[in-house]
């Protein structure tokens, strides 16, 4: 079946800029994490998404067909031309927020390349039998964290929940529909976004059980992402990912 | 934040089969599940295993560094202990 361009190339862009937003977001971190093992864990998750954005980001460049490398996509659009989720630009908050965003993405990732490692597309099932098993390990090591805290000190719990409480209105954004994905899920090109609620749910349910985590009930969600809508914190993060590029233009290492 | 309460282990990487774990160095975590995931994310970021285990620091019961001589210092004049003063054939080729 054929797709519109423009659809593929969209997906590409959605999913190349969570990952690379939330792989710029965790790097925030390099030298101040709380201990040095964590120093050294957190850029290791945030290049395993850069280096997923990368390959995304030549693919969509090569599907649009309007000669963009990966860092004209990466280092030179407009705030309103990026197209990630919102959970993935707030902002780190504590170490807490930070664990439970990143355990959220990546109990959705999982599921997400589990299906599209079948994927119709080539490059992108290429692109997911690598990925799955990176995201498996954020998985791990993310949860592993929010058990201890959830299931810590009177102060860790605490901090847990209102991570919860804070990154709740976040999280249905990412099982969004529209004509973009349900062209991708009818072509077998990706799954369908809200097909992965009940995985994702199961990760998260066993894990928020050991840290004894209540989900929050009726969050007001928050979307707006994959149509370039961000909120204000989006246009800092950009100034300090594209300083370089704006600056000494076309700079290579 | 990662004062003493957070314990000490260490870490031996297996570099592949066959091989003997070998010490790689320490790292801090809670638990033994944590300091696997930190004795990953240390030591193995190029490569380097197949195979990691890791070891309470306090397990280990070391020799005293004051007992040196006395320990190792009678070993020296014993060089029959090495197995150099033994003709190989030249057919045995290689050994």
């Amino acid at each position: 079946m054929a797709i519109p361009r423009d659809h593929l190339a969209t997906f590409l862009l959605r999913l190349a800029d969570d990952h690379l937003i939330l792989g710029h977001r965790l790097s925030e971190w390099c030298g101040h994490a709380p201990m040095l093992e964590e120093d050294l864990a957190m850029p290791n998750i945030a290049l395993d998404l850069i280096g997923q954005a990368r390959v995304l980001y030549q693919y969509a460049g090569e599907v649009e067909g309007r000669g963009h490398s990966e860092d004209d996509l990466a280092y030179l659009r407009r705030e309103r031309e990026y197209l990630n989720c919102l959970m993935v630009e707030r902002p780190n908050g504590d170490f807490a927020h930070t664990m439970l965003r990143q355990l959220w993405f990546a109990a959705f990732m999982h599921p997400f390349w589990e299906k599209a490692s079948a994927s119709s597309d080539e490059t992108i099932s290429g692109i997911a039998a690598k990925a799955v098993k990176e995201v498996a390990y954020h998985i791990r090591h993310c949860g592993e964290w929010v058990i201890r805290l959830g299931d810590g000190t009177e102060e860790s719990a605490a901090r847990m929940q209102a991570a919860v409480e804070a990154l709740a209105p976040y999280l249905d954004e990412l099982f969004e529909v529209d004509e973009v994905s349900d062209a991708m899920a009818a072509a077998g090109i990706a799954p369908d976004p809200a097909s992965l609620r009940p995985a994702f749910d199961a990760t998260v349910s066993r894990i928020f059980a050991e840290a004894f985590l209540e989900m929050p009930s009726a969050a007001w969600p928050q979307t707006g992402g994959r149509g370039g809508r961000h909120g204000e914190a989006m246009g800092y993060l950009l100034a300090d990912l594209q300083y370089m590029q704006r600056t000494y233009p076309g700079a290579v290492w | 934040m990662a004062k003493n309460e957070i314990p000490l282990w260490e870490v031996f990487i297996r570099p592949r089969n066959g091989l003997a774990h070998k010490h790689c160095g320490s790292v801090h975590a809670a638990d033994e599940v944590m300091a696997l995931q930190a004795a990953r994310d240390v030591y193995t970021r190029r490569g380097e295993g197949v195979s990691i285990w890791v070891v309470p620091s306090s397990a280990i019961t070391a020799s005293d560094p004051e007992l040196k001589d006395e320990n190792f210092d009678p070993a020296m004049s014993k060089i029959y202990r090495h197995p150099t003063f033994y003709k190989i054939p030249d057919d045995v080729g290689h050994m």
